[in-house]
This record gives structure tokens, C-alpha cells and sequence, in this order.
């Protein structure tokens, strides 16, 4: 009688994943092991490789090397109909619905049960009826998918990977777009598949949630894992200083702001969305001069349909908007994006790619967009194309572009580099009003600590900054004074000595109230 | 719509080789076709290239199609600029024919040298109205633009066959034409022009319209991609949410852009109506406005690969007419085979050929790196 | 009520006949759209398919034949666009007018090549073409007053119109009821959920474009072997563009697509009876105006005037894996 102590395998065992894009390393020989019955994160910056990972996990891609190890076995894992057979299910990050189907039409959608339909409906009825009282998923099977929430939505993943018979859940970056309340249901969920012996794999760069609902946390930097410990024995700085390599310079330097006149004054501003529904309900705020105002907020607050607003895209429902005193938006009339700039407003865009620049064109023509009819860039009917060059150059010097190359395709820029070459045009004409969102997401550090720096120079020299990050650091580095948005209006605001994130954090997820 | 990916291979290969192979493929199986039924490929390559280019009439006729195929070439690249797909050429080169002859009906007391400008103008407004309304509807109500511009179309036959039939038709004449327009009101002749100079070049359908497709290719270059409103309408087409970050408005740009499509469809009116009928009649058109789409593919919605592909349309239709002649078992529908082909693998298979010369430019890269 | 009746049923007879092909097309379209595969192409499938038809029918002696070959032509156009559309992620819009260019030169010549008459197919006989059928109990009903009427003009048509008004249930069924329908219906809408379901998107579409084929294959056979008696240039005459039409008017659901078809098989049935008759206050109405009827409500339709038409969410996209 032996007395070795027979442990259950690993859920999950990854042995030197290697994978290669190109001249791209993604995955460095990862070798990592997630036992049963456990919640593991995996964190890491944007290409770090945990997305790569999951996604040879889950069939996706073939790694170039290395082994899959499910449950004990060597699994081979070619498709994700192969991850599907060995218990593994996937979450995404974009789900992966159809809005004219019911909830059912979609869980069964690829294990109908026949070719024709009626019998196997009724069987996975009954089947998801029970796997839905099981898991508490609160959800109506004969809903339609395009009248639900988000939160709903990313629980009929849940629900799809379950009836499929998944005993391993890999989620990725699953809270982006929840809110505090529908985050705290999923972990809650999480935790009920963990009680019934499911294992889940968070994938996600939010340390408050690893901390929060993890048993462990795998750290990966730069395609290579960084370490694996228990999320008992670390905590965030320790986790950061491992995703990022070296102590993390959180805060930019900078002096107290010496806010002038009033600039941009926001009344009661209501915003709509393409179908009717409020977004923005009833804001009001002021930006002055040389300070920066800093709007923090879990995505899908408002904010985004609030900036579009104030830079002109959208009209708003009702309310009023000021800049520098005159009335520039109302219930049902705004004035234009080109007419905006004409008064001195400048918009760097939280999607730059979606907007902010024209993903083809060479960067000197997106560094004219939305100045085309400018009298620098023109000679009569004609634009000046040597002077545009030029001063395309010129600014691509200034900030710090690399390549310093007006003639490459604007897609073929680092984001880094494509973000400064935004902020370069917006910033050239001199605006008295600066709208920022998510200044930095997708950006390398470099990039940051330029653009950041860059930002305080701005409000140094007098500017008025919006900005609007669902980055706490980035707002508790740069903000003078902070609002913070929830579910489409203005809960708090604090000023930047008296915020950290405790507070902040308690005001995003609409728990307290500050005067 | 606009080139593909500038990365994979040097430009010369994005612009030049790959619709060389495309149009290439498109002959093998035109050849292929043309062996199926029992002719000789290569003698009809052969044929097709002597009777379009191979004497003086030949080559007259092949840039009196070419003209054509310019317009409309033009009329469709500068939608697919914008993001649209304009299938309204044929019927939008029918009322460009209206416009210009209604002129040279009823305007012939005025001098040549006012006319012909202002018949011109007529094609040009006629075709960009004809082309207006399908724009409008796309900006404002969504309707797709493929299947409007369809729609007009046959609505343009219908019109057209009515008011010739009905309304402009010369009084005691069976067939529906109008009546012949005053010389004074032609567009003149390239072999008569060319003849007052002392040169003698082979009669043919040739005239000034050639130069005014020359003129309006270069007008359309500096449009697109020497002026701001050329700029908004390209980022319309790339990327429109862009566009309005811009204080670009897109319904504006997408009627315009419709707008001056039609325009250039219409005058082909100037060509066919002014030039070479010198009366109204039916169906002038002939296919003018799909040709004019595969020659936007080949040319690659740029005035230099259009004035090309035009110009090889041309031959084509003017080789494929002599091909008839000469080889029995043919009907001249031989250059819509082809035609279609062409559209067929410049167009639908654009992307077949692309990941193996990528591919190969990858190949002789590391080669030159390593060596 | 008298004259009204044979009137009545006149018309109805000749919008049956005139909306044969269009439900056919439309509801092949219907397959390939969606599952997000723009079609246009409809007009030249059924344009091969009628000279196909025509020109098996011709030679062999049995319409049947000619329909198998024109299934067959139809399949195989589809199949290119399938190529160019899934395989190659070509604009599905031009790979369409492609096929419709092409097939617009290529029957014509074929036909010459092969018959030598001027690009047409040799007139069928009676046995060649598709006959007229009588149902059970035409006889017995003929003497009824009324219904035996109706029952008359229900009766003897050619066995291809009893197919094309069978192909609306059948549709309905695969599209609503079937595995493979829900499938096709979930890849026109998002084909990355089909995809991350484990189905294959490109083997999903390829199979709608083989049921499209299928249906204008029966489409174009019509044309040339029951309706008319031999394939002529042009004969299509748009009646693709007019399916493709029905098939946005009916919104891309089998019955309201039917009644489309009907609907516009009904003004061209009209213009032929209005001709030369005076309406009070315009005076004779020109023939082009009411040829001109279906298109006009199109463009109506499509302008928003009678109701908005949701299209499936991924059409005319190529499916390329995000990874």
C-alpha cells in the first residue's frame, strides 16, 4: 500500500507552448498548470500572449510547439470542436450571438440534435432549464438575444459552454463591458460552477478582479510567463511590477493647476443613442482653462456617447453646451465637427482607428483630417501637397513619431505612434478645448509618459482639458478635478488631492455618493 | 474598395503585375472557350490585335470606343471612391445622350463654338440627375445603390423608348429617330479636322470627344487626389465614421459623388449623340455602362489604369468586331465573353493570385537578406 | 359578376405564369443571401440555364434532360460566385454582374456555335417542351358553375409552375424547421458565432449557393422549355433584377417574397391588358409607363416608402477569421 497521496491531475496543463506570427514571438515556451476546481488568472499588458494562449487552447491556432494536457491526458487540439470534446469552453471577449435568434436557438446552434428541428429543441429545453436553476444564470430561454442586456448576453456564453458540456471556462477580459453590479453576479456564477468542480481561466489586465476572484494568478510578459502564485500570498503592486518588468512610474510629475475662465460649460445634458434609448441622462459640469477635468467610469457609462456629443457627432436630446460662452449644442441642433474647430475645439477620439485616422491613407493625409480646407494646406482650388508634407514631417519630429515617415500607410504605425500623430493635428491649431478619451489604450509605456507629459504642457499653457479614461491611474495622474460617471449620469466629483481609488472605485460602481 | 494592403509587395506588383495576371487568367479561359468551339485561341488573339491597332481605320474606331469607356470608366471609379457602386452608367449614358441632343435639337440657330460647350454641359446634367436621385435615396433612406441604379436603368429605356417613340421621333418616319441634327451642332470629325491640317488619316467614328476624355481624366485625378473636396469624398469612402470626426458630412459627399459619377456617364452622350450619330436614337448605349465597371476593376479606380483598360476595351471591341468576320463560328457576343471574364477574375477574383506573388516577394526578400 | 369572373381568372392566369420564374429566382436568392452572400447574379444563372435547357431539350427530345442541364449550368455558375465570394473574399456585388455579363455573351455564342441560328436554340416541338397538366378531377369539375371555373384555371399549367408553387412551402420548412436552415440563417447574421460553434461557414454558404443554383436552374428551364419554346438572346429581359427586387420587398422571408413576386407579375400582366385603353384624365397611358410599373416600385420600396427592409446583419461581407 503505497502512501503517496493521489491527487486529481491538473485541469489544465500547458508544457512549452511556443507560437510564432511572423517575426512576432507571441508564445515563449509557456508552461503553465491550472488544478481542478480552481479560478486562475492570467494577466498581462496588451501582447502579452495570454489571449494567444487561450485562444491555442481553445483550437484557434495549432502552437508551433509544446503539449495540451486535459484533465491528465495528452490532448490534441486541432479545432475548437476538438476543445469542445475535451470539456473546454470559451467565453469571448465579443460574443458571439445571433440577435434574431431566442436564447435556445443559440445555445443549440452547432448540437441541434438533428437534422430537423423539433425534437431536439425540446430535448435542450428541458436540458437548459436545469442548467440554468443549477448555475443561478437567471435567464429567460425564449428571449430574444437582441432585446437583452450585456450582462444577460455574456451569460448565455456561460450557458452555451455549459450545455456543451464544459468543465473547464475560459473567460476573456469578461468585465469590460459589465457593470459593477452584472461583474459581481458573473463572479458569483464563478464561483457556483467552482463549488460543482468546474475550473474557470480568467484571462484579464484588472488586478482588483484577480484579486478579488482568483485562487491563483499566472503572470505572463512579453509571450513568456513571468511566474505563477497564489493570489492569497501577492497583491496588485507586486503583480504590476511582474506584468510590466520594472516599478511602475505611476504618476507623472506635475504642479497645481491655475484654472481662468470658464470654457466649456455642460447643462443638463441628455444624449440618446441609435435606438432611442438615454445615455447620457442629465449632465452638468464645467472645464476651465488651464485644468484638466477628468471623467473616470467603467466603459459603457455614457461617456463615449457624451464626448461624441461635445465634439459635435451626435445631437443631443435636450440640455445645452457652451463653448466660450456661446451655445454650440441644444435639444435638436449642434453645431457641426467643422464648425466646433472653427471655434477653437479640438477631439482626440477614443477609437483611433475607427476614427481618428484613415487606416489607409499616408500618414500626411490623415494628419490633415478634418483640416483639409485649411489655407496652409491649400493654394487655390488645390490642396499644397509639398507644404503638407512638410509639415507632417515637422510635427512627426516634434512628437517623437517613428518612423519619421509622412508617406507610410497610417496603419502601418505603431499605436503609439499613431495616437501621437492625432494628438500632433488636434493639437497644431491651437485649441482652446481639448476633448481626450482613452488617450492612451492600445499605447506602449513610452508613449504614455510622452502623451501624458504632453497633456500637462497643454494645461500649463492654459488649455482646457477634458479627458475621459477608464484608466484610474491615468486619471488620478493627470486630472485636476474628477467626475465620475455611472449609468449615464454624474455621481461624484472630487478633487485631485482628496481622490484615490478606494473612492473612485466605490462612486464607479454607484455605491457612495460625494458632495 | 480603394488598393489593397502596401505591405505585402512593392507597389509596382499591387498596381501593375497582379491585374496583369488577372487579365491574363481571363484570356486563357476566353481561349479556352474560343477552342471549345473549334476555333484556333491564338489566331483569334491574333486577329483581335490586327483589327483593333493594325491600320488606320482600326485604330480609329478602337479610340472611339475607348472614349466611351473612359466616361463611364471614370463614372465608376469615382463611386467606388466614395464607397458606392454605381451600376447606373447605361442609364445614365441614355439620358447624357438626351441631354446632348435636345441641345442640338433645339439650339442649332446658336453659333458651333457655343453649342457644342453647351451640349456638353447637357449630357453632363442629364446623366448627374439621372444619377442623383439613386445617390439621394442611398444617403438619406438607405436604399441600397446597386439595386436603385439597376432600377434606373431599365426606367431609362423605358423613358428614352417613349420619348422617341412618341415625342421626338421625325414626323412620316417609321423607325424611332429624331431627326438629323444641323451640321453646325456636330462634334468634329478627328479625320476631318486632321484633313483641314493637311493630314490624311483613315475615316472613322473618331472625334474631339477623345480630347475631351483626356481633358476630364487629368480634371478627375486633381479632383480625387489634389483637392479637399476630392479628400472629403475618399474618406467617405475608407472610413465614414472618420469622416464625420472630420467635419466631413457623408450624405453630402455620396449625393455629390453620385452626381458627378452621372455626370461623367453622360457624356458618352457627347461621344455617341454629338459625334457620331448626329441624331437620337435607341439603345446607343450598348453595354457602355458595364463596360465601363470592368474597366474601373482593371485600371483600379485610377485615371492612368483607366485610360489603359479603356483603351484595351476598345481594341477589344473593335478586334472582336473583325473576329466575327473572320472566323465563322463567332458571334461578336465573343467580347462580352470576355468583357465579363475580365470583370470576373480583375473584380471577383482579384485576391486569387495575391497571396502567391506576396508570397514570392517574401521569398526573394529573405533571399536578399540572407545573401 | 359574369364578365368580372373570366376577366378576373384571365389575369390571374397570366400573373401566374409571368411570377413563375420570379419566386423560383427569389427564393433562390433568398438561400444565398441569407446566408450573407450578396446575389445579383441571378439574371445570368437563369439566362445559362434557359439556353441550357433549351439546347439539351432541342437535342435530346426530352425537356427533363433540358431541365438536369439546366440545373446543372445554374449549379455550376453558383459555384463559381462561390469560389470568388467565400473562397477568394471577392466583392460578392461584381462577382455577380461578372456572371450576368458573362452569361450574356456566352449563351448567345454557344448557340451560334452550335445551332447556327443567329444566337437562339432552335424551336421545341410539343413533345420537347414542358407540357400542360391536368389535375385530378378537372373533368369532373369542369361543369361546376364557379368553382369548376376556378378549378379550370388552376389546372393545366406545366408541371414547372406546380414545382415553383411547391417551392414556397418547401422553402419556408428547410429555412424555418430544419437544422441546415437554422444554421444558414445564423451564418447571414454573425458567422463568427457559427464559426466558434464549430460549423464551417464556407462549407454552410457553399451549400445555400447549391440550393440557389438548384432553384434557378428550375428557373431558367422554365423560360426557354415551358413558358417560351427556345432560348432567344436577352430573354431573361431583368427578371433576375426583378426577383433580387421581390426578394427585398418580401424581406427575405418566403411568403411575403411570394406575394411580392405576385405582385409584380401582376403590373407586367396589367401593361399588356392596358394598352391602348384610356384612362379617364390622362388619356392613353404609354405602354412604357406601365413597363416601367415594377421598377418604379421598387425604387419605391427601397426609397422606405413602404416600410423598411432589415437585411441579414453580415451580408455582402466576406467571412475572414479574426485571429
Amino acid at each position: 500500500m503505497t502512501a503517496s497521496a493521489t491527487a486529481a491531475p491538473p485541469a489544465i496543463e500547458l508544457r512549452g507552448i511556443d507560437k510564432r506570427f511572423g517575426p512576432v514571438h507571441a508564445n515563449r515556451a509557456v508552461s503553465l498548470s491550472v488544478p481542478a476546481g480552481t479560478i486562475h488568472g492570467i494577466v498581462g499588458e496588451n501582447g502579452a500572449g495570454k489571449s494567444t494562449l487561450m485562444s491555442i487552447l481553445y483550437g484557434y491556432y495549432q502552437a508551433d510547439a509544446g503539449e495540451i494536457w486535459v484533465a491528465g491526458k495528452l490532448t490534441r487540439i486541432d479545432d475548437p470542436g476538438d476543445a469542445i470534446a475535451a470539456g473546454i469552453g470559451m467565453v469571448h471577449q465579443h460574443f458571439m450571438l445571433v440577435d434574431t435568434f431566442t436564447v435556445l436557438e443559440n445555445v443549440v446552434l452547432g448540437v441541434e440534435g438533428g437534422a430537423l428541428l423539433r425534437g431536439g429543441m425540446d430535448k435542450a429545453r428541458a436540458e437548459l432549464r436545469r442548467l440554468e436553476r443549477e448555475y443561478k444564470l437567471e435567464v429567460n430561454i425564449d428571449a430574444v438575444v437582441g432585446d437583452l442586456s450585456v450582462g444577460l448576453r455574456q451569460r448565455i456564453e456561460i450557458l452555451k459552454a455549459l450545455y456543451r458540456g464544459a468543465n473547464v471556462l475560459i473567460l476573456d477580459e469578461p468585465t469590460g463591458v459589465l457593470t459593477p453590479a452584472e461583474a459581481d453576479h458573473l463572479f458569483r456564477i464563478l464561483r457556483v460552477l467552482k463549488d460543482e468542480g468546474k475550473t474557470a481561466i480568467l484571462i484579464t489586465h484588472k488586478l482588483r478582479e484577480v484579486m478579488a476572484a482568483t485562487d491563483n494568478v499566472t503572470v505572463m510578459r512579453r509571450g513568456a510567463v513571468v511566474g505563477t502564485v497564489r493570489t492569497a500570498d501577492t497583491n496588485p503592486e507586486q503583480l504590476a511590477e511582474m506584468m510590466v518588468g520594472r516599478k511602475v512610474l505611476l504618476r507623472v510629475e506635475r504642479h497645481a493647476a491655475t484654472p481662468g475662465r470658464t470654457v466649456l460649460e455642460v447643462e443638463n445634458l441628455k444624449v440618446a443613442d441609435g435606438q432611442g434609448v438615454e445615455r447620457v441622462k442629465g449632465v452638468s459640469f464645467q472645464v476651465r482653462a488651464g485644468e484638466i477635468v477628468g471623467i473616470a467610469g467603467v466603459a459603457g457609462n455614457g461617456q463615449s456617447e457624451l464626448i461624441e456629443t461635445l465634439a459635435g457627432m451626435r445631437a443631443p436630446a435636450g440640455g445645452r453646451v457652451l463653448l466660450n460662452g456661446r451655445e454650440v449644442a441644444a435639444a435638436g441642433r449642434h453645431l457641426s465637427p467643422r464648425a466646433l474647430r472653427e471655434r477653437k475645439l479640438a477631439h482626440i477620439p477614443e477609437d483611433r482607428l475607427r476614427m481618428g485616422l484613415v487606416a489607409p491613407f499616408a500618414a500626411h493625409d490623415s494628419a490633415i483630417l478634418g483640416q483639409q480646407g485649411r489655407s496652409i494646406y491649400n493654394r487655390g482650388l488645390l490642396l499644397d501637397r509639398r507644404a503638407i508634407v512638410a509639415a507632417c514631417t515637422e510635427a512627426m519630429r516634434r512628437y517623437d513619431v517613428r518612423p519619421t515617415e509622412p508617406k507610410l500607410a497610417s496603419i502601418n504605425f505603431s499605436g503609439g505612434n499613431q495616437q501621437k500623430i492625432v494628438l500632433a493635428r488636434e493639437i497644431e491649431v491651437d485649441p482652446d478645448l481639448l476633448l481626450v478619451g482613452q488617450p492612451t489604450r492600445g499605447v506602449d509605456i513610452g508613449a504614455i509618459e510622452f502623451i501624458h507629459r504632453r497633456l500637462l504642457q497643454l494645461r500649463d499653457a492654459g488649455k482646457a482639458i477634458l479627458l475621459i479614461s477608464v484608466e484610474l491611474d491615468e486619471i488620478l495622474g493627470l486630472a485636476d478635478r474628477i467626475l465620475v460617471m455611472n449609468e449615464g449620469r454624474v455621481v461624484g466629483e472630487l478633487a485631485a488631492a482628496e481622490a484615490d481609488e478606494n473612492k473612485l472605485g466605490l462612486l464607479m460602481a454607484g455605491i457612495a455618493k460625494a458632495a | 474598395m480603394a488598393g489593397g494592403s502596401t505591405r505585402d509587395m512593392p507597389r509596382w506588383a499591387d498596381l501593375v503585375l497582379l491585374p496583369a495576371l488577372n487579365l491574363a487568367s481571363a484570356l486563357v479561359v476566353a481561349g479556352a472557350v474560343i477552342a471549345i468551339l473549334g476555333e484556333n485561341p491564338l489566331k483569334a488573339l491574333g486577329l483581335l490585335i490586327y483589327g483593333s491597332l493594325g491600320y488606320g481605320e482600326a485604330v480609329g474606331f478602337t479610340l472611339y470606343y475607348a472614349t466611351n469607356f473612359v466616361f463611364t470608366g471614370l463614372a465608376v471609379a469615382v463611386a467606388f471612391h466614395a464607397g458606392l457602386f454605381n451600376i447606373g452608367g447605361e442609364g445614365q449614358a441614355y439620358l447624357g445622350g438626351l441631354g446632348a441632343g435636345l441641345v442640338c435639337l433645339f439650339m442649332g440657330f446658336l453659333p458651333g463654338i457655343l453649342v457644342v460647350p453647351l451640349g456638353v454641359l447637357a449630357a453632363a446634367l442629364f446623366g448627374a440627375a439621372w444619377a442623383y436621385v439613386p445617390g439621394y435615396l442611398q444617403a438619406r433612406r438607405g436604399s441600397h445603390i446597386v439595386i436603385t441604379t439597376i432600377m434606373f436603368n431599365f426606367l431609362a429605356a423605358a423613358l428614352m423608348t417613349h420619348l422617341m417613340v412618341n415625342v421626338l421621333i421625325k414626323p412620316g418616319q417609321q423607325s424611332p429617330e429624331s431627326r438629323e441634327f444641323d451640321p453646325g451642332t456636330w462634334m468634329p470629325f478627328v479625320h476631318e479636322l486632321a484633313a483641314k491640317a493637311g493630314i490624311v488619316m483613315a475615316k472613322s467614328p473618331l472625334n474631339l470627344s477623345v480630347l475631351l476624355a483626356a481633358a476630364v481624366s487629368a480634371a478627375v485625378w486633381a479632383f480625387l487626389w489634389r483637392t479637399r473636396w476630392g479628400y472629403a469624398l475618399r474618406v467617405v469612402g475608407l472610413n465614414e465614421t472618420a469622416a464625420v470626426y472630420g467635419g466631413i458630412a457623408p450624405d453630402r459627399v455620396i449625393v455629390g459623388a453620385m452626381a458627378l459619377s452621372g455626370a461623367l456617364a453622360g457624356l458618352v452622350g457627347v461621344n455617341e449623340i454629338m459625334g457620331v450619330q448626329h441624331r437620337l436614337i435607341l439603345n446607343f448605349t450598348g453595354g457602355v455602362g458595364y463596360v465601363g465597371i470592368a474597366v474601373a476593376l482593371m485600371g483600379r479606380n485610377h485615371p492612368v489604369g483607366i485610360a489603359l483598360a479603356a483603351l484595351l476595351f476598345g481594341a477589344l471591341y473593335q478586334g472582336g468586331a473583325e473576329l466575327s468576320f473572320d472566323m465563322p463560328r463567332l458571334t461578336k457576343e465573343v467580347v462580352v465573353v470576355i468583357q465579363g471574364l475580365v470583370i470576373l477574375f480583375c473584380g471577383a477574383f482579384e485576391a486569387m493570385f495575391r497571396p502567391w506573388v506576396a508570397a514570392l516577394f517574401r521569398r526573394r526578400a529573405h533571399a536578399a537578406a540572407a545573401a | 359578376m359574369g364578365e368580372m369572373l373570366p376577366l378576373v381568372l384571365t389575369m390571374i392566369d397570366a400573373t401566374v405564369r409571368v411570377a413563375t420564374p420570379l419566386v423560383l429566382a427569389a427564393l433562390a436568392g433568398l438561400f444565398s443571401e441569407r446566408s450573407g452572400v450578396v446575389d445579383v447574379g441571378l439574371e445570368g444563372k437563369m439566362l445559362g440555364a434557359a439556353f441550357f435547357a433549351a439546347a439539351v431539350a432541342s437535342v435530346t427530345g426530352s425537356p427533363w434532360l433540358g431541365l438536369l442541364a439546366a440545373i446543372a449550368a445554374a449549379t455550376a455558375l453558383a459555384m463559381v460566385h462561390g469560389l470568388a465570394c467565400i473562397t477568394f473574399n471577392g466583392n460578392q456585388v461584381v462577382s455577380g454582374m461578372a456572371l450576368n455579363i458573362l452569361m450574356a455573351g456566352l449563351a448567345p455564342t454557344l448557340a451560334f456555335a452550335w445551332f447556327r441560328e443567329g444566337g437562339q436554340t432552335p424551336l421545341l416541338g410539343p413533345g420537347q417542351r414542358f407540357a400542360a397538366i391536368n389535375l385530378p378531377f378537372a373533368d369532373a369539375l369542369a361543369q361546376v358553375p364557379v368553382l369548376g371555373e376556378i378549378y379550370g384555371r388552376i389546372t393545366g399549367h406545366n408541371v414547372l409552375v406546380y414545382i415553383a408553387a411547391l417551392s414556397v412551402p418547401a422553402v419556408a420548412f428547410v429555412i424555418y424547421r430544419t437544422r441546415f436552415g437554422l444554421r444558414l440563417r445564423a451564418v447571414g447574421e454573425n458567422p463568427s458565432a457559427v464559426d466558434t460553434a464549430g460549423i464551417f461557414v464556407g462549407a454552410l454558404r457553399y451549400r445555400a449557393l447549391l440550393c440557389n443554383g438548384v432553384l434557378c436552374g428550375v428557373a431558367g428551364a422554365y423560360l426557354s422549355t415551358a413558358h417560351g419554346a427556345a432560348f432567344v438572346r436577352d430573354m431573361t429581359a431583368g427578371k433576375g433584377y426583378l426577383a433580387l427586387a421581390a426578394l427585398i420587398f418580401g424581406k427575405w422571408k418566403p411568403v411575403p417574397t411570394l406575394l411580392a413576386c405576385l405582385l409584380f407579375a401582376f403590373t407586367d400582366a396589367l401593361q399588356a391588358r392596358l394598352q391602348g385603353v384610356s384612362v379617364p384624365g390622362i388619356g392613353q397611358v404609354p405602354v412604357q409607363a406601365i413597363q416601367a410599373m415594377p421598377y418604379v416600385l421598387t425604387v419605391l420600396l427601397l426609397a422606405g416608402f413602404v416600410g423598411r427592409a432589415m437585411a441579414p446583419k453580415a451580408i455582402g461581407v466576406p467571412y475572414v477569421k479574426e485571429r
